[in-house]
């Protein structure tokens, strides 16, 4: 029974976290860049559905106002801080990330304060099936990724925009040959990366719905682990890597004895998947061109 | 009358000038090539018509429009493209993909089919591979490829970038007669080539560009008979 609790809880967390992964490995595969401001817009949605939430909106509708920010707020960063820097040394744009980052956190801080603040109106109570006790909230997330998951796949695999940003993330010159907007296509990788991370956000606090300005720090460094271990670029690879570091962090924190070490284990996988595998499960080695 | 219009175009890299300033035109119903070594700036001034690389100085008219500055994807829309230097296909989408690719700025759908279907006429091993992925075919399929993706956005304007480089002398003939093709169905051709013999045959006017100047010019059959050319280009 247990063990199916664990796996289901396990499916679920992993669901947040490849949401979140999914945002990296967008921008990456699309703007070569590694956004580290990706987790505090997870933090910037959990803080929206408090604010929202605090004021008597219904919690659904705090829900999709959090996306609708950071949407916005996720184009905006790119707008101001990334699309300036096209074209200029990796480093620079992975310093901006780490600056706006910072900003993101700092700012939370100044308008809420450091302390910890709980978010109500999430809670959905939980389930008994025969001797099986599961939260609600886990069945949710489990179902909301599941569907996130395969209408990305779909709008990548099926939709005129989508197969631009597939060729954009394969070779930015050529794909501006066929007359596609690198640039637009890069906002809108931005505006959906965003919206998972809101969506990631909310999922988060209804496990624990207690927030701070680190709120998205954790998961969001979790789930760049996962987006490399399943390799970065790839969207199917940062599902599968999502799912495997939710899986086994629940499964670690259930036996008593190593859950302390729950981060490390994760961590551990992380260097030992690079060690075997640099590319990641499913990266691909690019082809250097000369 | 001049479809496109190169004036004193001048291109760096840094502080390395690969492009001293030099000026060509190319009329509507023509095929003009631009011959030249390594490194003479070929597909230097083919990525500054198209908007991939942005000139310091000169002009770029195209259809009596100044084009300098403009993004590249816009570029496209007004109805010219290019077949990029080493065909640059993507790899991971199917044939069929790549070639609507080629359409993605178009909205007349059923004339977009109608172009598909006589794509896949003239290269019907296209057709046989139509859902395989890209990156899985041959270096002369992927030319092809790269060329029927290109015509897709029905251009008035073709600007190909060694069409013939690394391939079979076999399939070379089978590039340049596409390209005799693409022309008789009324596409203006801008070509760069090192294989000087097999382009200026088939031009009507050609340019030769040597370290970002234009040295010579002439009709191709002028410059095909010139003792400098067979000495510099053609083996003797």
């Amino acid at each position: 029974m247990n063990f199916i609790t664990n796996l289901i809880g396990g499916l679920s967390l992993g669901g947040i976290y490849a949401m979140i992964a999914l945002g990296y490995t967008m921008v990456y595969g699309i703007a070569k860049m590694l956004n580290f401001a990706h987790g505090d817009i997870i933090m910037v949605g959990g803080y929206t559905i408090l604010v929202f939430a605090a004021s008597g909106v219904h919690p659904l509708i705090a829900i999709v106002l959090a996306v609708v920010f950071c949407v916005g707020l996720g184009i905006a960063i790119e707008k101001v801080a990334y699309k300036p820097l096209r074209g200029a040394s990796p480093l620079a744009v992975l310093i901006t990330a780490i600056g706006v980052s910072y900003l993101l956190q700092s700012l939370a801080q100044m308008i809420f304060g450091s302390g910890t603040k709980m978010v109500r109106g999430l809670e959905l109570g939980s389930l008994t099936i025969g001797k099986l006790i599961i939260n609600v909230s886990t069945i949710v997330t489990l179902i909301a990724c599941i569907i996130v998951m395969v209408g990305l796949n779909l709008f990548v695999k099926y939709t005129k925009i989508g197969r631009a940003m597939v060729a954009v993330s394969e070779d930015k010159g050529a794909a501006q040959l066929m007359g596609i907007n690198v640039n637009s296509i890069i906002m809108i990788t931005f505006a959906i990366g965003s919206a998972l991370a809101a969506l990631a956000g909310t999922f988060y606090l209804m496990r624990s719905p207690s927030i701070c300005s680190t709120f998205g720090s954790l998961p969001g460094i979790k789930a760049f682990t996962a987006a490399v271990i399943g390799g970065i670029g790839s969207i199917p690879g940062a599902m599968l890597g999502g799912i495997l570091l939710g899986i086994v962090e629940v499964f670690a924190n259930s036996v008593p004895a190593i859950a302390p070490y729950t981060d490390a284990i994760e961590f551990a996988i992380l260097i030992v998947i690079l060690l075997v595998k640099p590319t990641g499960f499913l990266g691909k080695k690019r082809r250097e061109k000369v | 009358m001049a479809l496109l219009e190169v004036k004193n175009l001048e291109v760096y890299y840094g502080v390395i000038q690969a492009i001293k300033g030099i000026s060509f035109e190319v009329n509507k119903g023509e095929i003009v090539t631009l011959i030249g070594a390594n490194g003479a700036g070929k597909t230097t001034t083919m990525q500054s018509i198209m908007g991939l690389i942005h000139a310091r100085a000169g002009e770029i008219i195209y259809n009596g429009q100044k084009i300098n500055g403009i993004p590249s994807h816009k570029i496209v829309k007004l109805g010219m493209t290019q077949v990029p230097e080493g065909r640059r296909i993507f790899s991971e989408l199917t044939v069929y993909e790549n070639l609507m690719m080629g359409a993605y700025t178009r909205t007349d759908k059923d004339a977009v089919k109608g172009d598909l279907d006589e794509i896949y006429e003239m290269f019907p091993r296209l057709l046989e591979r139509k859902n395989q992925v890209a990156g899985t075919l041959s270096g002369g399929e992927q030319q092809m490829l790269a060329m029927g993706r290109a015509m897709m956005s029905r251009p008035d304007l073709l600007m190909l970038d060694e069409p013939s480089m690394g391939l079979s002398p076999l399939l070379v003939d089978q590039v340049f007669e596409i390209i005799k093709k693409f022309h008789e169905k009324g596409t203006t051709i801008l070509l760069v080539e090192q294989n000087a013999n097999k382009s200026l045959a088939i031009s009507d006017r050609a340019y030769v560009l040597e370290n970002g100047k234009i040295v010579l010019t002439g009709t191709g059959a002028e410059l095909l008979a010139s003792e400098d050319i067979k000495k510099a280009y053609l083996g003797g």
